[in-house]
């Protein structure tokens, strides 16, 4: 008898959640690389006014992106050095509710630390990164990095390279979610008519569909070994 | 050793299996439409007026393209029915299908750097469609240096056929880029071509003439005929394999 959908999803989820709350492993490192990033970036590119409103958007998703890569790689290689992998296969349990556990999860945590980026960006390049739709951009986009990010990042941790493969294998697939949300963003920052960006977001909300609907079937080929 | 040789189990001996008479017939067609498409491409349809012989690098350029379309799909098409089936032969093919396509979209690249030195001045631009073509190359250039690091048979066949069947992605948005980011100097010649597109012509009919066949011939039999034989070397290295382990563990 397999335990329901839901509940090994929620189990999943709070055995994750309590983990981070304990160890505080993910965010944290999470977080100190955005800072960084941002930091890095404003360094490189020498951003003046002209030049912020222009690269600002990249700079934000560039980084969540990179951010997301370390979470994710992260987050898997503690399932499977701690055995948790195996245990979980073991378990009565559907892989789409392991796949919906662990992706609620990375979505979570790479939300914190998105939503955390925002304030500090504008406070640094003094643009209004806290307006309401570009909070909608930045979760849709985080939760569509987070579809593809934990399929490939259970692929990538079972390699004999492991968490060097991820970012080869994770930044092409993505690429459509950055397109579509550096083109949002840029365009909510720079006051264009949302004609004109809500396009690309109605785009990037549907990728995030097909995303999630592709990763759910094939998640069970992945973890069948 | 002679003696050792023969022992071994029928299936397990590697000499060269006949060439099947449909592949045979299939490469000399394709050899000889590959020639004819040349001939209509370099000699029938005549020079472009503003761009001059430099344009018929275009009947490579875009054909190339769609075969490595055709290629990709293929993979595609082998992932699922490998994850469907586990057959290996299903592997072999979305394998063949990446090698192929890989090697069809550099052709595709390269005939347009060829292309854009004269007519854009410069080898290359950080142009959206250029940008996605180059990183769809990447994408299957991971997928081999993913391959190549999981050692499990099954797991890398299972897990490639997943790889193969979302990198399919970034040929979608190769093709449909235009659509999201609209500021491409690249010209589109099958509809309309974006406004700042730099150095589009006109598909006449002798455009037409040199296009077509071409575009079939890339399509269709210039992927199937070369995967085919990239999947009977892709099985014979199998069987040497299996020779190799036989003859160690023994």
């Amino acid at each position: 008898m397999k335990t329901p959908f839901i509940k090994s999803v929620a189990a999943i989820l709070s055995k994750d959640l309590r983990a981070e709350i304990r160890a505080r492993e993910l965010v944290s490192v999470m977080a100190l690389f955005s800072l960084l990033s941002v930091l890095v970036f404003s360094f490189a590119l020498e951003l003046d006014r002209g030049a912020r409103e222009e690269a600002v958007s990249g700079v934000l998703w560039v980084t969540l992106i990179f951010a997301s890569l370390l979470g994710f790689n992260r987050s898997m290689a503690q399932e499977r050095d701690q055995g948790n992998l195996d245990a979980m296969l073991l378990a009565p349990v559907s892989r789409a509710a392991i796949y919906v556990g662990k992706l609620l999860g990375n979505f979570i945590f790479t939300l914190i630390v998105g939503l955390a980026l925002l304030p500090l960006m504008t406070a640094l390049y003094g643009l209004d990164l806290l307006n309401g739709w570009v909070i909608i951009t930045t979760v849709v986009g985080i939760f569509g990095f987070a579809t593809i990010g934990t399929l490939l990042a259970t692929l990538t941790v079972q390699t004999r390279a492991r968490e060097a493969l991820l970012p080869i294998a994770m930044l092409p697939i993505v690429l459509p979610f950055l397109l579509t949300a550096v083109r949002t963003t840029k365009g909510i920052l720079s006051g264009a008519p949302a004609a004109e960006w809500q396009g690309p977001l109605g785009m990037l909300g549907a990728i995030c569909v097909i995303y999630l609907a592709l990763c759910l079937l094939l998640y069970e080929y992945v973890l069948e070994a | 050793m002679a003696d050792k040789a023969k022992s071994l189990p029928e299936d397990l001996r590697i000499e060269a299996r006949p060439q099947p008479r449909a592949l045979r017939i299939l490469t000399i067609v394709t050899v000889l439409g590959f020639a004819a498409t040349l001939v209509l491409g370099l000699g029938v349809a005549g020079a472009d007026i503003q761009q001059g012989e430099i344009q018929r690098i275009f009947y490579i350029h875009m054909p190339s393209f769609f075969g490595a379309f055709t290629a990709f799909g293929l993979t595609v098409a082998g992932g699922l029915i490998y994850l469907a089936r586990k057959s290996e032969k299903w592997d072999r093919i979305a394998l063949a299908g990446v090698e192929v396509g890989l090697a069809f979209s550099l052709i595709n690249l390269l005939t347009g750097a060829i292309w854009a030195r004269p007519i854009w001045n410069t080898w290359w631009t950080w142009d959206p469609r250029l940008t996605s073509a180059a990183i769809m190359c990447l994408t299957y250039a991971a997928y081999l240096m993913l391959r190549a690091g999981i050692e499990d048979p099954e797991r890398r066949r299972a897990f490639m056929s997943v790889y193969g069947i979302l990198a399919f992605v970034t040929v979608l948005i190769t093709l449909f880029i235009i659509r999201i980011v609209p500021e491409t100097i690249h010209p589109v010649i099958v509809g309309a071509s974006p406004q700042n597109a730099q150095g589009s012509f006109e598909a006449t009919s002798g455009v037409v003439i040199a296009l077509i066949p071409s575009m079939l011939l890339w399509l269709t039999l210039m992927p199937i005929t070369i995967m085919w034989h990239r999947v009977r070397l892709e099985e014979r290295m199998d069987a040497l394999n299996r020779l190799k382990f036989q003859v160690l563990s023994e």
